[in-house]
């Protein structure tokens, strides 16, 4: 049955990569370029926008708490900067409790829903209020299933570790967080990872997608099934099944205790490969692999569904520093950057991505995370004069 | 839920233990100065070291006092007698690269006259095709329940046999070997990315994720139950706690997930909690786990002791390994009330270097030399990973993952041929 209902789409997929690659190819060769390549035509996730009468995609921005409206501003001015066709539609996501569930306004899920695409700041949960994670409840509205998380290192920021270029991608929707939980009598918890075939099968799908598209060509399922063997065992069962549909991807599989001890010792063995996990695994990985680059402000993050997209900022809303015009866009950009060759604007993400890092190597415009002095609009004008 | 009251008895306490601080004796436990052993703090890393590895065996004598027997009344709790005779100890070699370490931890502690008998059982979780394997278990435990005291590699689990558990985890739960102990601390010499690293990883051994209880609902649906009790937690981190305390070690981090698992890791979390109030003088935190590998990888110096459920310790205690330079300089062990064994902390089996003479014997030497301070045989612990640090530090024997390109017998001659020297 898994064969029958997929092939079809699979070897469009193939077709497709071998017709594109000519376009995106020179985008590789660029020293500094990274490649968060995921649009295509016929595939998991698409992009299904389209311009509007001015030439514009619109997108919905939600700019979140804290920092969140300064480090959009700056997203704002480099875009309109680099006379990038899109059009913001800022939404406000305060959440409201509707029959003790938390929502968000219907006026933020409609705009996402017609713009397919949006770009989203640090968003701080209200605490104590019986509300769910704002980002959880973004994921389940949109049905969000994948989230790719990409980290590289970057020139001009020292850590100890080195050409760090690994993506991992993170289903995102059951395994540890289903959220069922129990208590069997006082002081026993029982808490239920859920594993389906269908919501493996769809991140293994994209993830050997995007492995086709951003010329990684090997994917590499990261499990525990030693130990879980029903559940660990059927994300890794559902995942060598597939291979077989994407023959021009080399699949292997990994312990995850292996990942964690090889990936800390040198993560390099790894740039070449697109990682994907289960729920648990990937959260606590990514962050780790955020950590070899020199933390979230760096990384940025894109969560993928069928219908929609949301790219965000990892990072806290950092209330702290708010309004002091002293947080770092990187991450904001970095994502929004996703975005972009998401929705196939290609030339725009490698022209901004590049004027990003040469400010970043030249380090003598960063802010004060990064050990710089320049204040978040100083940094923005200078990515903006080298675009 | 765990609402305010608990975060502000929390408060409390961390300001308790800032007050009490300065004018309390720094160990309300007391083993150390009882015991008299030397703990000063040595300005020679080296030499710190041994005795910081040394002094493990304190806490975990007076928590496992019960089944070891060898104390008669109090105050010989913490320092057993040695009787004239040897002790038997359990020697499982394990898969992979098991056999040739053991073969060096033998020969090491046979050069050192070390008074220990082995009692060695090759179980094997390497499928062979004979039925034998679940014989062999089930001697290996018997084995341990006598002798109370085991030197372990680690074994294989195949991923394809359905229906049988890891050897190790059956092992672990059976014993109830419920704490493991793994200690992550870059040896002298040897120069990793990361410096100054001590800490940790104090892991709950017999539940959360590796209950094992897995059902398949329909097809392609499958629930995974992750098992948290108050009792077990509890335990974990008094053991924690009174580790940090007999081991001069000032913080305890609890790491969890309960932002997500608000009830099962909201449990462990808050007992935690709970247990470090008893606990004045040792501060206590807890982070998630997420955040707590990104910290790991970029400044693991902020750690001390970590306490954590099943899972998250075999993530971290990897990504430890990591920092120091890898699976085959970790020791470890596994403390329960009957039985403590001792392993490599971080457990590879290492099935892809098996019997090619590569593998590095550190690991279980080390994890040895703790076994022979946990039973007060110091003066031979102190000899033998005396000469395992000058080896290392020495540079000119090391074995492939070390950077060098002795084999494990090079290593292993280099070794005796030190504690000649001594």
């Amino acid at each position: 049955m898994l064969a029958g209902r997929t092939f079809a789409p699979a070897r469009q997929c193939l077709r497709q990569a071998s017709r594109q690659s000519p376009v995106f190819r020179p985008a590789f060769t660029q020293a500094q370029s990274r490649t968060y390549a995921i649009a295509s035509d016929d595939k998991v996730a698409k992009f299904k926008g389209t311009k509007h009468n001015d030439g514009k995609y619109a997108v919905t921005l939600i700019e979140g708490d804290g920092i969140g409206p300064e480090i959009s501003q700056s997203v704002k001015d480099i875009f309109s900067a680099a006379n990038v066709p899109i059009k913001w539609e800022s939404v406000d996501v305060t959440p409201q409790l509707k029959d003790g569930k938390t929502v968000i306004p219907d006026e933020a899920i409609a705009s996402v829903e017609r713009n397919y695409v949006a770009l989203k700041g640090p968003l701080a949960t209200p605490v104590g209020k019986g509300h769910v994670s704002l980002n959880l409840t973004l994921r389940r509205t949109f049905n969000l299933f994948a989230n790719v998380r990409p980290c590289k290192s970057i020139a001009g920021y020292k850590t100890p570790y080195d050409n760090v270029d690994t993506v991992l991608i993170r289903e995102n929707t059951e395994g540890e967080y289903s959220g069922i939980e129990h208590v069997v009598v006082d002081g026993v918890v029982q808490s239920i990872k859920l594993i389906t075939r269908d919501a493996s099968e769809r991140v293994l799908r994209f993830a050997y997608q995007y492995a086709m598209e951003s010329g990684r060509n090997k994917v590499r399922a990261v499990h525990k099934a030693t130990i879980m063997k029903m559940s660990d065992g059927l994300f890794l069962n559902t995942a060598r099944d597939l291979s077989k549909e994407y023959p021009s991807v080399e699949f292997d599989a990994e312990l995850l205790d292996n990942t964690c001890l090889k990936m800390v010792t040198d993560p390099v063995p790894y740039n070449d490969k697109v990682l994907v996990m289960p729920n648990l695994y990937g959260d606590i990985l990514s962050d780790m692999c955020a950590g070899l680059i020199g933390g979230l402000g760096l990384t940025p993050s894109g969560n993928i569904g069928d219908e929609c997209s949301i790219f965000e900022a990892v990072h806290g809303s950092a209330p702290d520093i708010a309004g002091k015009g002293l947080a770092n866009p990187t991450a904001l950009l970095l994502s929004s950057i996703m975005m972009l060759e998401h929705m196939g604007l290609r030339e725009h993400a490698a022209k901004i991505q590049n004027a990003i890092f040469s400010v970043l190597a030249e380090g003598k415009t960063i802010t004060g995370d990064l050990g710089g002095k320049a204040k978040t609009h100083e940094y923005a004008d200078a990515v903006i004069s080298r675009l | 839920m765990f609402s305010k009251s608990s975060s502000r008895a929390a408060q409390v306490s961390y300001d308790a233990a800032e007050t009490l601080r300065p004018g309390r004796p720094a160990n309300s436990f007391a083993i150390d100065s009882s015991a008299g052993r030397p703990t000063a703090t040595v300005p020679n890393p080296r030499r710190e070291m041994l005795v910081s590895i040394g002094k493990h065996r304190i806490i975990l004598q007076s928590l496992t006092f019960l089944a070891t027997a060898y104390a008669t009344v109090g105050s010989d709790i913490f320092k057993p007698t040695k009787f004239g005779g040897k002790y038997t100890v359990t020697l499982i070699p394990g898969d992979g690269v098991g056999a040739e370490v053991s073969e060096s931890v033998k020969q090491i502690f046979k050069a050192d006259n070390v008074p220990i008998e082995w009692e060695q059982v090759d179980v094997s979780g390497v499928e062979t095709g004979n039925k034998h394997s679940e014989e062999l278990f089930r001697e290996s435990i018997a084995s341990l329940k006598r002798n109370k005291l085991g030197l372990k590699g680690i074994l294989h689990t195949p991923v394809e046999r359905s229906g049988h558990q890891s050897f190790n985890v059956a092992l672990r739960q059976e014993l109830d070997i419920y704490a493991s102990i793994v200690l992550i601390k870059n040896i002298p010499g040897y120069e990793t990315r990361h410096k100054n690293v001590d800490l940790c990883i104090i892991r709950e051994n017999t539940e959360g994720e590796y209950s094992g209880l897995e059902h398949q609902s329909v097809d392609g649906v499958v629930e995974s139950l992750k098992i948290i009790t108050r009792a077990k937690s509890e335990r974990i981190a008094k053991f924690a706690f009174s580790f940090a305390l007999a081991n001069n070690r000032k913080k305890v981090t609890c790491i969890h997930k309960a932002n997500i698992m608000k009830l099962a890791d909201g449990l462990f979390r808050n007992t935690v909690k709970k247990v470090g109030e008893e606990f004045p003088s040792i501060e206590t935190n807890d982070m998630i786990v997420d955040n707590a590998s990104m910290q790991c990888v970029s400044r693991p110096q902020q750690f001390d002791v970590m306490v954590m459920p099943n899972l998250y310790g075999g993530i971290l205690s990897n990504i430890g390994a990591g920092l120091v330079g890898g699976p085959g300089i970790v020791p470890g062990c596994n403390m329960g009330r009957e039985v403590a064994v001792f392993e490599p902390g971080c457990r590879h089996v290492g099935l892809d270097i098996k019997g090619k003479d590569q593998a590095n014997p550190t690991a279980l030497i080390l994890s040895g030399s703790m076994l022979l301070r946990h039973i007060g045989l110091d003066d031979h612990a102190n000899r033998i990973s005396k000469a395992v640090y000058d080896v290392i530090a020495e540079g000119k024997t090391r074995t492939r993952d070390m950077g060098g390109n002795a084999s494990t017998h090079e290593f292993t001659r280099a070794i005796l041929e030190s504690m000649e020297r001594q």
